[in-house]
C-alpha cells in the first residue's frame, strides 16, 4: 500500500526534493549552518525513499539493481557526512528518471497514436436489431453500420452504401478514398463522409490494423547489429566495471571513490542510445505508411546503393486496361473477348484479369466453364471452352504451341508493344484468332521518387520484368532506369538479384505480390507494395509500402539514412561521456553529485537526439514545400 | 507451452530490463522471458504445468513494477 502510494507521489516527491535543494543553497548564504546541513539530509532521505523501496524489492528477489548501488553510495556518503553530495544524487536520480519518462514517451508516441487508432466500439445489426457492442464481441459474419466520423471496426466487404475513408491507420495516406460495394475496408479507418453497412470478415488480431501494430511493436524492439554489438558489451562492461572498482577500492583504499566509480559507471545512455534511435526512426515510418520490420532492416536498407524494381504494380499503377482487340480471323471482337475472358476466369495473373474485367465491363455473361484449362507460367493460358480450344499468351508460348504467326500481326503486335502495350496473342484450335493490347500506367510520383533517391545516394537502378521488351523500354525510358531485363521468368529475377549481390551491390528489391516473393527474400532488403495489406507481401518483405506508394519508398530510404546516423551520434556521445566520466572519477575531477549530473544529461541528450527523428517527414516535406514556392 | 504479455507502467531505466529478465527466469517453468522496453510489455513463455501467469504477474509486481 505505502509502495503504491510512493510510486504514486514520485513526481511530487522528485520536485520536493528539488525545492529543498534551492532552499538549502539559500539558507547557505544566509542561514544558519545546521539548518542547511538539516534541510539537506531531509531531502536525501525524502529523495531517497522510492530509490530505497526499488533496491529493497530487488534485493528481496536477488536481483542486481542501479538503485542498490545508488543505495549503498548515499548511505556512504551520509556516513562520511556528505550531506550536499547525498541529497544531489538522490534527487538527479529521481529527477534524471522523471524526465526519461517525459521523453520517452514522445519518442514512444508514435506508437502510441497508432494504438489510440484503435477502433473501441462497433453497431452491428443482429435478429434485425441495431446495437452497440464493444469491438471485441464482433465476430465474423456480423453486419456492421458506420456512420459518417464513424471507426470502421474490423475488416470486412462493403454491402452497401457509399463514403469516403480517410485510411491513414493503415496506409499512412490520409487522402480519403471512395468505397463502395464489394471494396474492402480496414480496421481503424474513418468514414469521412458518407454511410456504409459491412460484414465482418477478419475481427481481433486478425485485422490488418491489429498486424500493423503487432509487427511495429515487434519491430521495435528487434535489435540491429549496433544494438546487439552494445549488448554484449555492456555484458562484457557491467562485470568489468564492478572488478575495476574493486581494484580501485585495493588501490585508493578509498570506499568513496570506490562506489563513485561504480554508480558513475553504470551505462544508461550507452543502452539507450541506439534502441531509442531505432524506436524513433520505425515509429516515424509506421506513421508516414512505412513498415520497417526491425533495426537490422533498417540498417541494410541505409545501405543499399542498387535499386531493383519489378514493373507491373510496381513502377505502374497494376491496374492495367484493355486498350484495344484487334481480331485476325472469323471471329468477331464480342464473340473473341467472351471465349478469351470465359478462359481466364480460371486465370490468378493480371493480365488475365484484365480481360475478365473487360467482358464483365461490357455487361457479356460468362458462363462457359473453361476445360482440361492449364497455366503455362511465364507464358500464358491453354483451356477449352465450349467446342474451342484456345491457347492465351506471349510469342514464347505460340511458339511452344507451334501456331505459326503471320506476318502482318507479327507486325502489328509490335507495333502495339512499342506504344507501350502489352499484346497478347490468341489463338484458336491452332490459328492466331486476335491480339489483346493491354496497357498499365506508371505510377505519378515514381519520376519523383526514383531521382530522390539517386540524390540520396542510389547509384544504380534496374528493372526487372516478366513483361514484353518493348513495354519495359517505354517504361525505363520515361523514368530513367539504368538497365532493365525483360521477359523474365520469377526465378530469373532471383538470378539477377544474386548476381548483382556477388558482385558486391547492397540490392534492395520491390515488388508486389506472390510472383515477386523469391526475389525479394533473395534480395538484402526486400520491399513489398502492401495494397493495403496483403498477407504474403507483408509476411516475407522486410519494408511494406502500406499506400503503395514510391515516395514512401524514397521516404523509408533517406529516413534509414537519418535514423543510422542518429544511432551513431547516440553511440560515440555514450561511450564517450562514459569514458570521460571514469577518467575523470579516478582524476579525482569528478564526485558523485556531477558525476550522476553529466550521466543523466548523457541519457537524456541521446532520446533528445533520437527525437529529431520523429519530425524527420515534416522537415523533408517543408523542404520541398519552399523548393515549390521559390519554383513558382 | 503459453505465452502471455503483461503491460506495465513505462519502463524509463534499461537496467530494469535486465532486473526482470533476470527474475522472471529464475522461477521455474519459464521458458523465455523477454522486455519490450519500448512498449513496456513483458512476453513470457511459460509451462503452465509448473507455474502460472498470475505467478508471473506477482513477481513483476513484487520486483517493483506494477502490471496494468
Amino acid at each position: 500500500m505505502f509502495i503504491r502510494w510512493i510510486n504514486k507521489a514520485k513526481k511530487q516527491i522528485t520536485f520536493l526534493s528539488g525545492a529543498s535543494l534551492i532552499l538549502a543553497l539559500i539558507i547557505h548564504y544566509f542561514g544558519p549552518y545546521e539548518l542547511r546541513q538539516a534541510i539537506l539530509v531531509f531531502a536525501t532521505v525524502l529523495a531517497g525513499i522510492p530509490i530505497f523501496i526499488k533496491a529493497y524489492q530487488a534485493v528481496r528477489m536477488r536481483v542486481f539493481s542501479i538503485e542498490l548501488l545508488v543505495t549503498i553510495a548515499v548511505i556512504g556518503a551520509l556516513f562520511i557526512g556528505e550531506f550536499v553530495e547525498s541529497a544531489v544524487v538522490t534527487f538527479l536520480f529521481l529527477f534524471g528518471d522523471y524526465l526519461e519518462t517525459r521523453t520517452l514517451e514522445k519518442t514512444r508516441r508514435s506508437l502510441k497514436d497508432l494504438v489510440d487508432m484503435a477502433p473501441q466500439e462497433a453497431t452491428v445489426i443482429r435478429n434485425g436489431e441495431t446495437e452497440t457492442i464493444p469491438v471485441e464481441n464482433v465476430v465474423a459474419g456480423d453486419r456492421i453500420i458506420i456512420r459518417s466520423g464513424g471507426k470502421v471496426p474490423v475488416d470486412g466487404k462493403v454491402v452497401s452504401g457509399q463514403a469516403f475513408l480517410n485510411e491513414a491507420a493503415v496506409t499512412g495516406e490520409s487522402v480519403p478514398v471512395s468505397k463502395r460495394n464489394d471494396d474492402q475496408v480496414f480496421s481503424g479507418t474513418i468514414v469521412d463522409n458518407g454511410y456504409i453497412e459491412m460484414i465482418a470478415e477478419r475481427v481481433g488480431d486478425d485485422t490488418t490494423f491489429a498486424k500493423i501494430i503487432e509487427l511495429v511493436e515487434e519491430a521495435q524492439e528487434s535489435k540491429s547489429k549496433t544494438q546487439k554489438f552494445l549488448d554484449r558489451f555492456a555484458n562484457i562492461y557491467t562485470p568489468a566495471v564492478v572488478v575495476l572498482s574493486i581494484l580501485v577500492y585495493l588501490i585508493t583504499r578509498d570506499l568513496h571513490i570506490a562506489i563513485t566509480f561504480l554508480v558513475v559507471a553504470c551505462p544508461g545512455a550507452l543502452v539507450i542510445g541506439a534502441p531509442v534511435s531505432s524506436v524513433a526512426g520505425i515509429g516515424n515510418g509506421a506513421r508516414n505508411g512505412v513498415l520497417v520490420k526491425g533495426g537490422e532492416m533498417m540498417d541494410n536498407l541505409s545501405k543499399v546503393d542498387t535499386l531493383v524494381f519489378d514493373k507491373t504494380g510496381t513502377l505502374t499503377k497494376g491496374k492495367p486496361e484493355v486498350t484495344d482487340i484487334k481480331t485476325f480471323g472469323n471471329y468477331d471482337e464480342v464473340t473473341l473477348l467472351q471465349l478469351v475472358a470465359e478462359a481466364e476466369t480460371i486465370s490468378e495473373h493480371h493480365l488475365g484479369q484484365t480481360i475478365v474485367k473487360e467482358a464483365q465491363a461490357r455487361n457479356l455473361e460468362l458462363t462457359r466453364e473453361p476445360e482440361s484449362s492449364e497455366v503455362i507460367k511465364g507464358g500464358g493460358i491453354k483451356a477449352t471452352v465450349g467446342d474451342y480450344g484456345l491457347a492465351i499468351g506471349n510469342r514464347k508460348l505460340m511458339n511452344a504451341e507451334g501456331i505459326h504467326i503471320p506476318e502482318e500481326v507479327a507486325i502489328y503486335q509490335i507495333n502495339q508493344e512499342k506504344a507501350g502495350n502489352t499484346a497478347i496473342f490468341v489463338s484458336i484450335d491452332g490459328a492466331i484468332a486476335g491480339i489483346f493490347s493491354i496497357a498499365d500506367q506508371i505510377r505519378e510520383d515514381a519520376k519523383a521518387a526514383l531521382a530522390e533517391m539517386r540524390r540520396n545516394g542510389v547509384k544504380k537502378i534496374i528493372m526487372l520484368t516478366g513483361d514484353n521488351k518493348h513495354a519495359a523500354e517505354l517504361v525505363s525510358n520515361e523514368l530513367g532506369i539504368d538497365v532493365f531485363y525483360a521477359e523474365l521468368l520469377p526465378e530469373d529475377k532471383v538470378k539477377y538479384v544474386k548476381k548483382l549481390k556477388e558482385s558486391g551491390h547492397v540490392v534492395a528489391m520491390a515488388g508486389d505480390g506472390i510472383n515477386d516473393a523469391p526475389a525479394i527474400a533473395t534480395a538484402d532488403i526486400g520491399l513489398a507494395m502492401g495494397e493495403g495489406g496483403t498477407d504474403i507481401s507483408m509476411e516475407t518483405a522486410d519494408v511494406v509500402l502500406m499506400a503503395d506508394k514510391l515516395s514512401q519508398y524514397s521516404h523509408a530510404y533517406s529516413l534509414s539514412k537519418a535514423t543510422i546516423r542518429n544511432m551513431k551520434q547516440n553511440t560515440f556521445l555514450a561511450v564517450g561521456v562514459v569514458f570521460l566520466l571514469l577518467i575523470g572519477v579516478l582524476a579525482g575531477v569528478i564526485n558523485l553529485a556531477s558525476g550522476m549530473f553529466i550521466h543523466e544529461a548523457s541519457v537524456l541528450a541521446v532520446i533528445l537526439n533520437a527525437m529529431r527523428l520523429i519530425r524527420f517527414n515534416k522537415k523533408n516535406q517543408e523542404v520541398k514545400e519552399s523548393l515549390k514556392a521559390k519554383l513558382v | 507451452m503459453t505465452t502471455v504479455k503483461f503491460q506495465l507502467e513505462p519502463l524509463t531505466c534499461p537496467t530494469c530490463i535486465k532486473k526482470i529478465e533476470t527474475g522472471l527466469s529464475r522461477i521455474d517453468g519459464i521458458e523465455e522471458a523477454k522486455v519490450m522496453f519500448n512498449s513496456s510489455k513483458v512476453k513470457a513463455t511459460f509451462n503452465e504445468e509448473q507455474v502460472s501467469a498470475d505467478d508471473i504477474k506477482e513477481t513483476i509486481e513484487k520486483l517493483g513494477y506494477a502490471v496494468l
